[in-house]
Parts: structure tokens; C-alpha cells; sequence
């Protein structure tokens, strides 16, 4: 075990609330007839469909493709019929639908056949990236980057530390707590293929000091590797938002990824505890990502607890296993109270980044109109990231995203301590994701703008190009009719002369 | 008198050289504050600002000759990074030239066109791709909806459609919009 080297500024200390969905241990959600499958569950280009619709298929069949580099595999989650592939409403805060594959299943639950994999350190770790890619794998704390990326330090960085991100730090979700305990020694098989592809000196495994069942099945998994010399298990303290990846890098090792760099330009690389469990999965016994675990929890849950899920399970299906006093189309958070997003609709599917589902919070807020700010500064010493969320919020409200982007918006990690703090009520999360999005916006239309200049310059200048040319014609033209013009008037005054010297 | 005029034509020579050294080194390309406008505006080639397309406007307000409020398909944020960029007050869109819509695309009945080509010598920014008597289609990425190709048609079988929005460029709304409308959050 190691002690923590650093810490971060801010944070808070915030009721877990986690016990009420760790009394009972991982149950499997039942199979549901019908699985929506979102062609994009990842950060990234979205995945290809390579089965049609009537297309038979098996149980991690792959039914659509990467597409392009940041991007992975999609598989279906059992055995059974593609009725359709359209769009369908996705769990987004938008509300929007996309591009989604739907399957029927049969009920049999068939595999297809799988390829483990014996002895992954005969593997280069182009070749395990590779197979991660195909597996679908991508970041189970809740962003959902293709893991494989990730697993790519480059020729120029060498990998000090891999730091297994086991903090779980917001209120009431606990599927990596329940992970831990149940199935350490899956995750040290995940960690394993990690350090090889990586290369890394050390690996540091992350639990924050409330979970302590977590920490001692992993010690004891630990214990049976005796040649893991180079793994330990840090225990972090319990201090919101400490889950995030700079904010655990700072804790585990005292040090700071700089504004708009990556952890690995430090020397660090992160991964989530789930990922690890799905990389072991994957490699050791041929099994692409088609199912998570997700917790089921809150107030107005009968019997929380943690479920393993088959992706594109209907949400509402998986909240009916749980029984929930919730009335059908009533909203329901996605994530924990803290940096969660509220939904409503009953079809709604699990998707590789749900980690938990939230009906009822305890400590709820009651909803108040916002105050104005009285510069009390208290968001400011709130904030994990050191940003000045009140000069964040100040431009974003005017609508001056430039200075946003000074005050370092794009640091924010939208915890929303800074909310939590401000006495006066005001949303500011809202207003900084507003900000993000509409420079993003910004962004993309000032490419198009580019684009459209570019192509209206060109076809200017191709116009007056074919003008020029065609008058180039015209004069030559009119030089070739003046000339055959004038030798007709002299051959005819030649054919005259020479008459009149005849007649002569 | 001869060391005087050796002298002289040596320091004319000197300057010519050094002024047309400064000339190459220094050359301004175009002028860089009609530039700057130019990157700003949408390049849409509409001419509702009533110049004919996005330079010459940027080249009207550069000059002190136009208002910095004429854009219609640039709206609220083109006005606003102008008025940023010149120091001035952003001021509501001119409604005279127009009011602020929603981002549209053209898209052709494939079924009724005929192939006429009219349409494509009419977009500014070659988005139509068709070849004379066969079908047009309007690549979608590139056209900027500019309506400009409505016109010409003549079996109108352009329609201008919204462009439907999707999660990745969905945008969170303005929270001073909306009032006790958030939840979620504890
Ligand atoms: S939400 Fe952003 S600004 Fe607010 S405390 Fe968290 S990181 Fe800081
Ligand atoms: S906590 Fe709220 S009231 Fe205090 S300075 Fe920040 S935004 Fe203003
Ligand atoms: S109104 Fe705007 S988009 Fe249209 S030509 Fe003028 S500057 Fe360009
Ligand atoms: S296709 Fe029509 S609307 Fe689109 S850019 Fe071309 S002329 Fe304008």
C-alpha cells in the first residue's frame, strides 16, 4: 500500500449514500426481447453497420465497424434477429434520437464463437490495442474514450505510472465498488494486459478510504501475484470530485497534467477499474464489451443494488428488476446527482457509459429561482480545477465566450461544486456547458465559413478564368475573319489587277 | 564636383535599394483589416446586406460606408465578434435587410429535375453536382443555404429544408432562458 503524494484544491465533502445499493450483490439484469444498440456510445466517429436488417445474429457477433481512427467496434449483446436499423431516441440530454441497430433476440442467448487469447505476452501491444479496438472496448467511468488510444503511450513517451481509477467519488453510484469486491481478480488480469502494453514502471491502484471491502478483496487478489512487484494499491481519501483524472493523477502522485495537455505528456496514463475487468475479458477469454454493470439506486428504488446489463436493455425494463415507485415516463437521472443529466422516456437503452441510474435523490435541492451573484468568492474555493467559476459565469451570461476561454473554460469538469456551494442559488454548470457548446458551435461554423470562402474564391476565379479565355477566343476570332477578310479584298484586288493588265 | 556627384548617385542608389528592399519585405497583403471582417462573416454570398456577397460588405464596413448590422444568416454572433472586433456597440439586426433563421439546406426532387443545369450556374459555391439533362443533387456539407439556386429553377424543385440538429452539435440552452426548469442536481 502506498500513501497519497498530493492533493487538489476545492472539492467537498458530500454524504455517499452508496450502502444503499451495496447490501446485495451484482445481480443479472434479465434478457429483454428487444436490444436498441446506439451506433455511437463512444467519443468518436460513430460505428458502421455491417448486418442488415433480417440479418441473423449470434451473442459478440460484430454487427458494425470502426470507422476512421477514433472510433470502435460495436457487438450484439445476445443472440437473435436485426429488425431494424434506424433512428431511435438515445439517453442524450438533447433528447435527440440517432442511428441505432435493433435487435429481436431468440431467448438462447447463443455465443458466437469466441478466439481467447493464451499467453498475451507473446503479443506486441499493437496486436492487444488491436483486438481492443475489436472488442469495443472504451472508458466504463462515464466519458466513454476508446480505451485503446489510451493504451498507445506513442514512441516518445515512456508510461511511469498507470493509475487504476477506483475512486468512484460521486454519491450513491457504486459498480466499481461492487466490481472490486466481487471480481478483483478479473480487473488484476485487465491490469496485467495493461502493464504489458504499456510498458509501465509502476501501477498504482486508486480506492478512496470509504471502501473498505473493495480495498481488501483487491489486497487479497494482489496477494496471489506475488509477481506483480511493480503494483500497489493507493488508498485515497474520501473527497469529492477526486474520481476525476487530473484530480486523481494530483492525489496519487503530486502531480499537475498541464492546461490542454494529457496525462501522458507527464508520464501517466488512466484507466477506469470497469475497463480493466472488460480489457481481461476481452483478451483472456475472447468476450467483446456487450454488457456492464450498472447501478440501480435512489429513494424511489424498492431493491437497489448493482445489475449487469446487457447493452440496449431497455432502462425501463431494468428499473421494472429493480421495482421503483417511479410512474411510466417520469424522469430519472442517468449518472449521480452531481454531474448526472435527467431523462424522461420509457425506451430508452443502457449504453456503455451508463454507470448508474438515480430515481429519487435524498438531499435534493428544492428548485429556487437564482439570486444575483454577491461575489462571495465561495465557488472559487469550491472549484477542483482552480477556475474563477464567477468570472465564468459573468461572460458566459453576456454571451463573451472569448473571455471564457481566457478565464480557461474548457478546464471545467462540469463536477459542480461550484453549484453546490453558491449561496445564491445560480446554475452555473448550466451556464458553462451553455458556453462550451456554443464555441464548439462557433467553431464548426467558422470551418464551414472557411470551406465556403475557399470554394466561392475558387470558382471566382475559374469564372473569370473561362471569361478571360473566352475573349482570348472572340479576339482570335475576329483576328483570324479580319485576316481572311482582308487577303479575300487583296487576292480580289490582285484577281482585278491582274484582269486589267489582261484586258491591257 | 565629381567626388560630390559620386557621392550623391551612391546614396541614391543606397536609399533606392533599401526602399525597395522595405517594399518586398514589408508588402501588405490586401488590406488585413477587410480581412479580419471577412474571416467573420458567414460566407453565405446571399447579398442581403444588399453588397454583392461577403467582401464587398466586409470592404463597406472596413470603409466606414455600411453598418456593422446587415447579416441576416450570421445573426446575433456575427454582429456581436464584429462589433468585438471594430470596438464598437453591437447594435439589433437591421431588419431591413432580413431576419435571422434557422441554419437551412437546399435539396432537389430528384424526381422533377431536369437537368438543366441552371441551378448549379447559379450556387456560389459549387454545391450542386449534376451533369446537363441528368438529375442534380446538392452536397449537402458544402451548400450554405444562400438560396440562391431557388430562383432559376424553372420547375421549382428546390426545397429549402431546417438542418436537423444531432447530438453532436446539439447545444445546451441558454440557462437564463429557462428558470426552475433544472434538476438533477443536488
Ligand atoms: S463545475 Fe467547473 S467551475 Fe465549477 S467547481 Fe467544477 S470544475 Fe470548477
Ligand atoms: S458562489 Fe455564487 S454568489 Fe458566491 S461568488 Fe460564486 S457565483 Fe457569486
Ligand atoms: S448578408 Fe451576410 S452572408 Fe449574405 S452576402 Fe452579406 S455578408 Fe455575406
Ligand atoms: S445549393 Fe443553393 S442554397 Fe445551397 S449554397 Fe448552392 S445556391 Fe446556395
Amino acid at each position: 500500500m502506498t500513501q497519497p503524494l498530493g492533493s487538489f484544491p476545492g472539492g467537498l465533502k458530500l454524504r455517499g449514500h452508496k450502502k444503499r445499493s451495496t447490501q446485495t450483490p451484482i445481480r443479472r439484469t434479465p434478457l429483454a426481447k428487444q436490444l436498441i444498440l446506439p451506433l455511437q456510445q463512444h467519443i468518436g466517429a460513430a460505428a458502421v453497420p455491417i448486418v442488415e436488417v433480417g440479418d441473423k445474429v449470434l451473442k459478440g457477433q460484430r454487427i458494425a465497424r470502426a470507422e476512421g481512427h477514433v472510433s470502435v467496434c460495436l457487438h450484439a449483446p445476445s443472440s437473435g434477429t436485426v429488425v431494424a436499423i434506424d433512428e431511435q431516441a438515445i439517453p442524450h440530454p438533447s433528447g435527440l434520437s440517432a442511428a441505432c441497430i435493433t435487435i429481436e433476440t431468440d431467448g438462447e442467448d447463443k455465443w458466437a464463437e469466441r478466439h481467447p487469447v493464451k499467453g498475451f505476452q507473446d503479443m506486441t501491444p499493437h496486436e492487444i490495442r488491436q483486438i481492443i479496438r475489436d472488442a469495443g472496448i472504451v472508458g466504463l467511468g462515464g466519458a466513454g474514450f476508446p480505451s485503446f488510444i489510451k493504451l498507445n503511450p506513442g514512441i516518445h513517451h515512456t508510461v511511469e505510472s498507470l493509475i487504476l481509477n477506483g475512486a468512484e467519488c460521486e454519491p450513491y453510484i457504486t459498480c466499481d465498488d461492487m466490481l472490486m469486491r466481487e471480481r478483483a481478480d478479473g480487473i488484476l488480469d485487465g491490469v496485467e494486459i495493461m502493464l504489458h502494453a504499456l510498458n509501465a514502471q509502476e501501477v498504482l491502484l486508486a480506492i478512496e478510504d470509504n471502501k473498505s471491502q473493495a480495498i481488501s478483496s483487491m489486497e487479497l487478489a494482489l496477494a496471489a501475484r506475488p509477481h506483480l512487484t511493480q503494483t500497489k494499491i493507493a488508498v485515497i481519501p474520501t473527497r469529492y470530485p477526486t474520481g476525476g483524472e487530473k484530480q486523481i493523477i494530483q492525489v496519487v502522485t503530486g502531480k499537475e497534467v498541464p492546461t490542454n495537455g494529457l496525462p501522458i505528456d507527464i508520464g501517466i496514463v488512466c484507466h477506469n477499474m470497469g475497463t480493466a475487468y472488460a480489457v481481461g475479458r476481452a483478451i483472456n477469454h475472447g468476450e467483446p464489451l456487450i454488457s456492464r454493470i450498472v447501478t440501480v439506486t435512489g429513494t424511489d428504488v424498492t431493491h437497489a443494488g448493482n445489475f449487469e446489463t446487457l447493452f440496449g436493455t431497455p432502462i425501463s425494463a431494468l428499473l421494472e428488476f429493480a421495482e421503483t415507485k417511479r410512474q411510466p415516463d417520469e424522469p430519472f437521472i442517468l449518472g449521480g446527482p452531481m454531474m448526472g443529466f435527467n431523462l424522461s422516456g420509457d425506451n430508452l437503452p443502457v449504453t456503455k457509459t451508463a454507470n448508474c441510474i438515480l430515481v429519487g435523490v435524498e438531499d435534493a435541492a428544492e428548485k429556487a429561482e437564482p439570486l444575483p451573484c454577491i461575489r462571495c468568492g465561495d465557488c472559487a474555493s469550491a472549484c477542483p480545477a482552480s477556475l474563477l467559476p464567477q468570472q465564468l459565469y459573468w461572460h458566459a451570461r453576456a454571451k463573451d465566450f472569448d473571455q471564457t476561454r481566457d478565464y480557461n473554460l474548457f478546464d471545467c469538469i462540469e463536477c459542480g461544486c461550484c453549484d453546490y456551494v453558491c449561496p445564491s442559488k445560480i446554475p452555473l454548470v448550466s451556464y458553462f456547458r451553455f458556453a462550451k457548446t456554443e464555441i464548439m458551435n462557433q467553431e464548426r461554423e467558422r470551418k464551414k465559413s472557411d470551406l465556403a470562402r475557399e470554394r466561392f474564391e475558387t470558382r471566382q476565379a475559374r469564372m473569370e478564368r473561362e471569361q478571360r479565355e473566352k475573349e482570348e477566343r472572340q479576339r482570335q476570332r475576329k483576328a483570324a475573319l479580319a485576316a481572311s477578310k482582308a487577303k479575300k479584298e487583296q487576292d480580289a484586288a490582285a484577281e482585278t489587277s491582274s484582269a486589267e493588265d489582261k484586258e491591257n | 564636383m565629381l567626388t560630390a556627384i559620386i557621392a550623391l548617385t551612391l546614396l541614391a542608389l543606397i536609399l533606392g535599394l533599401l526602399l525597395g528592399f522595405a517594399s518586398v519585405k514589408f508588402k501588405v497583403e490586401g488590406d488585413p483589416i477587410v480581412e479580419q471582417i471577412d474571416k467573420l462573416l458567414p460566407q453565405t454570398q446571399c447579398g442581403q446586406c444588399s453588397f454583392a456577397g461577403c467582401r464587398p460588405y466586409a470592404e463597406a464596413i472596413a470603409a466606414g460606408e455600411a453598418d456593422i448590422n446587415r447579416c441576416p444568416p450570421g445573426g446575433e454572433a456575427t454582429i456581436q465578434a464584429l462589433a468585438d472586433l471594430l470596438d464598437v456597440e453591437p447594435k439589433p439586426l437591421d431588419e431591413e435587410c432580413g431576419v435571422e433563421k434557422p441554419k437551412m439546406l437546399a435539396v432537389i426532387d430528384e424526381q422533377r429535375c431536369i437537368g438543366c443545369t441552371l441551378c448549379i450556374q447559379a450556387c456560389p459555391v459549387d454545391a450542386i453536382l449534376g451533369a446537363a439533362k441528368h438529375m442534380h443533387t446538392v452536397i449537402a456539407d458544402e451548400c450554405t443555404g444562400c438560396e440562391l439556386c431557388l430562383e432559376p429553377c424553372p420547375v421549382d424543385c428546390i426545397d429549402m429544408l431546417e438542418v436537423a440538429q444531432n447530438p453532436n452539435t446539439w447545444r445546451w440552452p441558454d440557462p437564463s432562458h429557462l428558470q426552475l426548469e433544472r434538476g438533477g442536481r443536488s
